[in-house]
Order: C-alpha cells, then sequence, then structure tokens
C-alpha cells in the first residue's frame, strides 16, 4: 500500500463524500424544515443529470448543461411540491414514504419514456480532462478535485445562507418550531417551496456532476438516495453540519473499506478469499458503521429531534 | 355495505375459481400468474403484521424475501450440483425437499428478524424507515459481491423442488401448495388478532403508555410481531425462488420492499385480506397494462398517488363501511 | 395510624442546574386522598414521573408497601400495584371501552403471550372487566369505540384500567384538567368512593377537588416541600394561604 495509493484513495471518499452532501443536504433540510421524508430526491439527482446531458448534446457546453441542471432539477422540484409534496406535510410517514415512492415510480418511467432505456452519455468537458499534479507524486484526475472544490464551495454558500441571510434564519427557525413560524407571519408555502427547490437543485447539481464520470441513465437516483439516507441517519436527521460529517465519513468508509479490508484479511487468509469475502464485507462496511453511530447516539451525531 | 367477512369469502373464492378454470381451460400461465399473487400476498400479509397491526413501517422486508429465496436457492443448488453446504464441521448437504427449505427459510428469517428488529425497534419514525432500507440494501450488495453464489447474475435452479406426493412441475399443484400455505397463515393471523396478544400489539400501536402503564413490555411485543413477520415473508420467499426456480440479488431490492407496502395499502392497512387484494390487483396490473404499454409503471405510480393523496383506507375501506379493527 | 402504602425518601433530581425537586419525602397511608399542589414548575411532575418510574431520581428512594421500588421500570411498578392516570389520556382511540379495560386485565394477569384463544373467550376477564366498568359507571358505553367518547368518560376509562391491574396505590396526574363542572363532580364522587380500595395520591390544580377530597395536602415550591400537613391544618396555614390559596379559601 502506497503513499500515491492511500492518498488517491482518501481523495476519491472525499470526492464521494463531497457529492453525497450535496445529496444528504436538500433531504436533510427538507426533513428538518418541513418534517417530510422524500424519497424522490433521487429522481431530481437523475433530472440534472439528463438535463444536464441533453442541453450538452445540444450546446456542447459544459457550463450550460450543469445551468440546466440547476434550473431543470430546481423546477421540476418547485412543481412537485406545489402539486403534491404540500399536500404531505401534515400525513403521517408511511403516506410520505409511499407517495414518494409513486413520485420515482412516474419519474423513473417517465425518463424512460422520453428518453429510452439506453443510458445518455455526458463528457468531461475538455478544459476539465487530464491530470494534476499533487505533492507527493500524486497524479489526480482534475475533474474529481474540481468536484470536490465545487462541493466545499457549496457547503461553504449554504452554510453563509444559512447562518447570515434572512432566509437562513426563517430556515432555522422552521427547524426550531414549525407552528411558530406560521405564528410569526412568515409565509410558509413559500419557504416550504423555496427549501424544496433548493434541495432539489443542490441534487440535480450532483447528478450533472456524478453523470460526467458514470453514466446517466433511469434509476441512477436511487443508490445514492440511499446513501444519502444513511448519511443523515448518521449524521442527524435536519442538521447539515451532520450531513458534511457524514457524508465525509460514508465517503471516506465506502472508498477505503473497500481498498483495505481485503488487503487486512490478506494477512488471515489467501489472497482470492480475501478478496472475495473483503469486498463483501465492504460492501456492508457503511450499513456496519451506521449501525455503530446509532447504538452509541440513537439520533445520530448531531441529531436533536428525539 | 358489504361485510368484510364477505369479502373475504369472496376472495377466497377467486383464488380457487380463477386457477381451476385455467386448469379446464388448459391455461398454465394464468396458474402461474395466480400463484405469483398468491405469493406476493403471502409476503405482505407477513409485513402487514408488522406494519398494519404492530404500526412499524418497515421498508426493508424485502430482506425476508430474499434470504428465503437464497436459502432455497443455495440448498438446492447444493444438491443438483451434489456438493455440501458445509463439510466441516459437520455435514450439510443440500436438499431439494421443499418442507426441510420451508422449514430452514422460516428459522432464518425469524432469526434475521430478531436480529434487525432488536437494532431498528430501539428507533422510531423515520429513523425506523431508514434502517430497515439500509438493512436490506445490505443484503443486497452482500449477495451481489458474493460470487459464489452467482453475485449479480443470480443462481438458478433447474429442478423444481419436490413435496411427497405431488408432482410439484405442475402448475395447478404448486399453485395449490402455495394456496393452502396461504390459506393457513391467513388463519393463524386471524387468530393472531384476536388473541390477548393481539389486542396488546395494537393496543400498542395506539399508545405505547398505555401498555406500559398496564405492565406490558412494548419492545418485547413488538419485537415477536417483527420476528414472526419476518419469517413469514421469508417462507414466501423461499416459494418465489421455487416458482421462478431463480433466485438473484433483485430479491433484496428496495423496489421489491416499497411494493410490499404497496400491495398493503392498497388492499388497505391492517385489513386481514388486504394484502391479497393489493397483490391481485397489481398482479393484474403487471399483466394487463405491462401488455398494452411498456411503462405501465407509471400508472402504478399514478393510482398509488392517487390512493395515498385521497382515499386511505384502500379498496377493502372503499367496499366496506366498518372501519378497519385491524382483523 | 394507618398503614404507609407509598413513601419517598429525599427524592432528588436535577436537570443541568435547575434542582426540579430537592429532597421530597412523603407518604401516602392506606385508605387516605393525599394531593400535592403548588404553582407551575413547582416539581410536581418531576416527582410524579420518578414515583411512576419515567425518571429515575438522582438521590433517594421510592417505597410501595416496604418493597424498594426505585430500580423498578414504570412496567414493573405497575405489575407491582402502581396503578396511575395520565393528565393527557393515553388510550387505545380506536379500540372499544371494553378492549381498553381488557387491556389492562391482560397485562395484570401476563397474558399477553397467549396467542390461540380469542380473547372475549377470556371470561374471567371479560367478568372483570364488566365489574370494572360498573363501578366506573361506564358498564352501558362498554362497545363504543374509546375516541368518542367525553373527555369525563376518558378519565373514568383510565381509572377503570387502573382498577384491573388490582393496584395497591393510584397515581393521577391531574385527573379534573380539562373537565366541566359536571365531570369534575363525577370524578370527584369515584374518587372519594376508590378510595377505600387503594389510597390516592394526586396531582391536582383544581382546589375545590383538593379540599372536598383530600385528607392529606403536600406543598411543593421550588421543588422543596414547604408544608405536608392534613387538609384542615393546610387551608389554616398563613404562610400557605397568603402564597398559593388567595385569601379566599
Amino acid at each position: 500500500m502506497s503513499f500515491v495509493l492511500l492518498a488517491e484513495q482518501v481523495l476519491n471518499g472525499l470526492q464521494l463524500g463531497v457529492m453525497l452532501f450535496l445529496m444528504s443536504a436538500g433531504l436533510t433540510l427538507i426533513f428538518g424544515v418541513m418534517g417530510l421524508i422524500n424519497l424522490a430526491h433521487g429522481s431530481l439527482y437523475m433530472i440534472g443529470a439528463f438535463a444536464a446531458a441533453s442541453i450538452a448534446g445540444l450546446t456542447g457546453s459544459f457550463i450550460l448543461a450543469l445551468l440546466a441542471a440547476l434550473t431543470g432539477a430546481a423546477i421540476a422540484g418547485g412543481i412537485v411540491e406545489m402539486v403534491v409534496i404540500r399536500r404531505l406535510y401534515r400525513r403521517d410517514h408511511l403516506d410520505q414514504v409511499l407517495a414518494t415512492f409513486a413520485l420515482i415510480l412516474i419519474f423513473s418511467e417517465g425518463t424512460r419514456w422520453v428518453f429510452g432505456s439506453f443510458p445518455l452519455y455526458l463528457d468531461i468537458p475538455t478544459y476539465l480532462q487530464g491530470p494534476v499534479f499533487l505533492p507527493g507524486g500524486i497524479q489526480y484526475p482534475l475533474y474529481r478535485i474540481t468536484l470536490i472544490l465545487i462541493g466545499l464551495v457549496v457547503a461553504f454558500a449554504l452554510w453563509l445562507m444559512i447562518a447570515k441571510t434572512r432566509i437562513g434564519i426563517q430556515i432555522r427557525a422552521g427547524e426550531n418550531d414549525r407552528e411558530m413560524i406560521a405564528a410569526l407571519g412568515i409565509d410558509i408555502s413559500k419557504l416550504y417551496t423555496i427549501v424544496f427547490a433548493l434541495g432539489a437543485s443542490l441534487a440535480g447539481l450532483a447528478g450533472a456532476l456524478v453523470g460526467a464520470i458514470q453514466s446517466v441513465e433511469v434509476g441512477m437516483g436511487e443508490p445514492v438516495l440511499i446513501l444519502a439516507f444513511v448519511v443523515i441517519v448518521i449524521g442527524g436527521i435536519g442538521s447539515i453540519k451532520g450531513a458534511m460529517v457524514g457524508s465525509i465519513l460514508v465517503g471516506l468508509t465506502d472508498t477505503l473499506g473497500g481498498v483495505f479490508l481485503p488487503q487486512i484479511l490478506q494477512l488471515f487468509m489467501d489472497i482470492s478469499t480475501a478478496n472475495n469475502v473483503g469486498s463483501s464485507i465492504a460492501s456492508m462496511a457503511i450499513y456496519i458503521l451506521m449501525g455503530g453511530v446509532l447504538i452509541w447516539r440513537p439520533t445520530g451525531l448531531y441529531g436533536s429531534r428525539p | 355495505m358489504i361485510s368484510e367477512r364477505l369479502i373475504n369469502i369472496i376472495l377466497i373464492g377467486l383464488l380457487v375459481i380463477i386457477p381451476a378454470w385455467a386448469y379446464l381451460a388448459d391455461e398454465p400461465f394464468t396458474i402461474t400468474l395466480m400463484t405469483r399473487a398468491v405469493i406476493f400476498a403471502l409476503a405482505a400479509v407477513g409485513l402487514n403484521l408488522a406494519l398494519g397491526v404492530g404500526g412499524f413501517v418497515s421498508f426493508g422486508h424485502a430482506a425476508f424475501f430474499g434470504l428465503g429465496g437464497y436459502v432455497m436457492g443455495i440448498l438446492a443448488w447444493h444438491a443438483q450440483s451434489y456438493t455440501p453446504f458445509l463439510e466441516l464441521p459437520f455435514l450439510i448437504e443440500g436438499t431439494q425437499s421443499m418442507p426441510v427449505i420451508w422449514v430452514i427459510a422460516v428459522i432464518l428469517s425469524a432469526l434475521l428478524a430478531l436480529v434487525i428488529g432488536v437494532v431498528s425497534l430501539k428507533t422510531t419514525g423515520v429513523y425506523f424507515i431508514m434502517i430497515t432500507l439500509a438493512f436490506a440494501q445490505m443484503m443486497y450488495y452482500f449477495s451481489i459481491s458474493w460470487s459464489a453464489y452467482g453475485g449479480e447474475d443470480g443462481l438458478s435452479i433447474y429442478v423444481r423442488n419436490s413435496f411427497p406426493g405431488l408432482n410439484t412441475l405442475d402448475p395447478i399443484q404448486f399453485y395449490s401448495i402455495c394456496f393452502i400455505i396461504l390459506m393457513a397463515v391467513l388463519a393463524l393471523m386471524a387468530r393472531l388478532v384476536k388473541s390477548p396478544y393481539g389486542l396488546a400489539l395494537n393496543a400498542a400501536r395506539q399508545s405505547p403508555k398505555r401498555v406500559e402503564a398496564v405492565g406490558l413490555d412494548l419492545h418485547q411485543l413488538q419485537l415477536l410481531a417483527f420476528v414472526i413477520s419476518g419469517a413469514i415473508t421469508g417462507l414466501a420467499g423461499a416459494l418465489f425462488a421455487d416458482l421462478n426456480r431463480f433466485v438473484s440479488p433483485n430479491m433484496f431490492s428496495w423496489q421489491l420492499s416499497g411494493e410490499f407496502i404497496v400491495f398493503i395499502i392498497i388492499g388497505g392497512v391492517g385489513r386481514l385480506f388486504g394484502p391479497v387484494i393489493g397483490a391481485l390487483v397489481f398482479v393484474g396490473l403487471e399483466h394487463f397494462l405491462g401488455e398494452i404499454n411498456d411503462y405501465w409503471h407509471i400508472y402504478l405510480g399514478l393510482i398509488l398517488l392517487l390512493i395515498v393523496l385521497f382515499s386511505k383506507t384502500g379498496v377493502m375501506g372503499l367496499l366496506v363501511k366498518k372501519e378497519a379493527h385491524h382483523g | 395510624m394507618a398503614d404507609v402504602v407509598l413513601a419517598t425518601y429525599g427524592i432528588t433530581k436535577t436537570f443541568g442546574s435547575l434542582v426540579a425537586c430537592d429532597d421530597v419525602s412523603i407518604n401516602v397511608r392506606a385508605g387516605e386522598i393525599h394531593a400535592i399542589i403548588g404553582p407551575n414548575g413547582a416539581g410536581k411532575s418531576t416527582l410524579i414521573s420518578q414515583i411512576c418510574g419515567t425518571l429515575i431520581p438522582d438521590e433517594g428512594r421510592v417505597e410501595l408497601m416496604g418493597q424498594d421500588i426505585t430500580a423498578l421500570s414504570g412496567r414493573a411498578r405497575a405489575l407491582a400495584g402502581l396503578g396511575r392516570t395520565f393528565q393527557i389520556s393515553q388510550l387505545a382511540m380506536e379500540d372499544t371501552v371494553l378492549q381498553n379495560v381488557i387491556l389492562g386485565g391482560v397485562g395484570a394477569t401476563r397474558r399477553q403471550w397467549h396467542f390461540i384463544q380469542p380473547i372475549l373467550s377470556h371470561h374471567d376477564l371479560r367478568e372483570q372487566a364488566e365489574a370494572v366498568l360498573e363501578r366506573v359507571g361506564l358498564i352501558d358505553d362498554r362497545h363504543r369505540q374509546t375516541a368518542i367518547l367525553s373527555h369525563g368518560q376518558k378519565r373514568q376509562l383510565e381509572v377503570a384500567i387502573a382498577l384491573m391491574l388490582k393496584p395497591k396505590i393510584f397515581i393521577m396526574d391531574e385527573p379534573m384538567a380539562g373537565l366541566g363542572l359536571e365531570g369534575s363532580k363525577q370524578l370527584t364522587m369515584l374518587l372519594d368512593d376508590l378510595r377505600h380500595q387503594a389510597p390516592i395520591l394526586l396531582v391536582e390544580h383544581d382546589m375545590d377537588a383538593v379540599f372536598t377530597l383530600a385528607d392529606h395536602i403536600s406543598v411543593l415550591d421550588y421543588g422543596k416541600v414547604i408544608a405536608s400537613d392534613d387538609v384542615d391544618a393546610i387551608r389554616n396555614d398563613p404562610v400557605v394561604r397568603d402564597a398559593y390559596l388567595g385569601k379566599d379559601s
């Protein structure tokens, strides 16, 4: 295990973590402010990716593609919020799960209907291709470094917004006491729609960014969604800080686990068994992590809601 | 208004008449469809104990369904390839005997449910939903990465497993096995819900504090419900794998967990025969709509959305005036 | 002197820097109704929670019939003979009145692990339930759904369920809360009759009910017991009168 390989894997873990943060920040905000479990978040991720791939295909511009992802997902999120989601705020969790599950079906099949079953391709723009040379002899794809940077910038911007702006105060108040902010005369409907659309656009951005590394296809959002749920359970539902910490933890565990577990097991077993067993356990690693965190802190690391 | 009992009888009638007709009309495919519906119904009956009566929303029941399927797959595979499953410390050979497979599937699913239940039932609400989902996902990824049993491609079993005295390859005979199991489990459920345990579990859903105040242990009550629930769904999984003579990681998929919940919602939460209605509707839609339109999931989604938004009581609730007394 | 049924010795509970209960020692004797009064925030609910097992005291102990129950869970205390009613009624709303009462019997006779026989064929429980419902005056409503009962009837139902436990003591948290004149009168009559079966420890704000029912009153303020005496002594205690009861009582 060389230092270079270790560094690369850590960076991979960070990149995964930062993309997960984009997903889970939205999810945790939506649950924290509106009390809503949103299974359709993965669909918004997918919509962002498809919007980006379509626009990139039409215009050849990656920047435009990202903008399309942001706006497309935000608009889709806004519409969904106004038509379906707002009827669910007062319902119990089972209803929310079922209704948003129904949305997944509708979005997935709808997308397949419009775009067909074959994946679309989104190319990394030429100016972001190629490696970057880091100290220590590490070579790492420029694009992935860019993702990490974008993710950190978004995290910072999100923090700024929540801590320093008026909308941010409303969001924080809403997380604390939903009924109170209505009594304070804040336009709840508008706030909720904004929060939902914001979460959606973050998911769409993540979908577009990751779509360039993986393929853009129907169903791409759900595995990420489930990871994002693991993140917010670990981090604590409703906490952005928890989403950040949780994302990095999950990203690193998933990436490093897959690399190191087989290596560690090779000390006790032969190589092929170690690889087999190692990768099997690694696939469960983040769930074991989640279980461990929950035994220690049943509401997550930074969770406050009982 | 029709009574729930009458509807239940009509449903049983349908489950007898339709396959009987298919048998006489030599339409084995219809029998297979009905078998699929009956097995799905069984899986959802299991979930209904946890969700409808116990009140906890498990989004990971596919974990048990898949486990039952893999129990069947692994044991049968070892039998058909004449290799033992385990040699040390003691010999365990494969088997293709259905009753044996069922017993093992039920026991292992119950054990898995015990483990998952002990961890998950400490939590409530969103956390519970997420944890049960996470456990099923864990099984899903594990089964993909465990290449010994097919990994992502799954495991094919060439011959249907055997049941003493029957030709299990004959669709109507296999259907009869599944039908009788479903009826037996439903009868058990009916008894359970009317029993003191059923009263306690139902009350626990409505008022946990009340239950503790009369000296009952909430956790133990719920854990038992979860274990029985998992065992039943596991049995359904073994039957499903047998029906298709194929098991794959997809039996652990979260979509399947969601679909089980959908069966219950369509039929009516907590209603004894609710899952039967739900499974019949689903398989019917899957078949008839699926023939017309490849994207029939959109319609399923729309129907589900409309049901959730506007009619929470499900089909049963629409037909029967009296409220669900959860069994 | 009647026997002590329930006693607390030096119960203390602190939340951060707030001392909710400070060295509280009270006892409840057989046949008596013991009321706990005091302003909001005096520590009454915290005390009740510690007696019922929802909270564990930082110091001190609770004894029921001489047995130390401080370490027992709420569940175990119920089985040991502690029958409680809640400030906000805790009932299985979808079930009928009869089903709720039978539930009490299931808990008391530890029958929750019976799976096969329908509950209604457990005749002993059914008879006991009907007797208890007769006692609290709800026998005619036994098949009604609990959700549609009036507030006062829900209170009566809670008492009925507690009776199924054959309690050694009743612990009631603001039983009169939310009741109108008629409901209060009815519940007061019921509680008055109940004391002969088992003593009652109740937290209450309704002073009319307190002075009608109580034999013994403990006054809490800032977590401490500032007075604990029989009802006439409390009524005439100038400190208590000025501070909490107002000059008219």
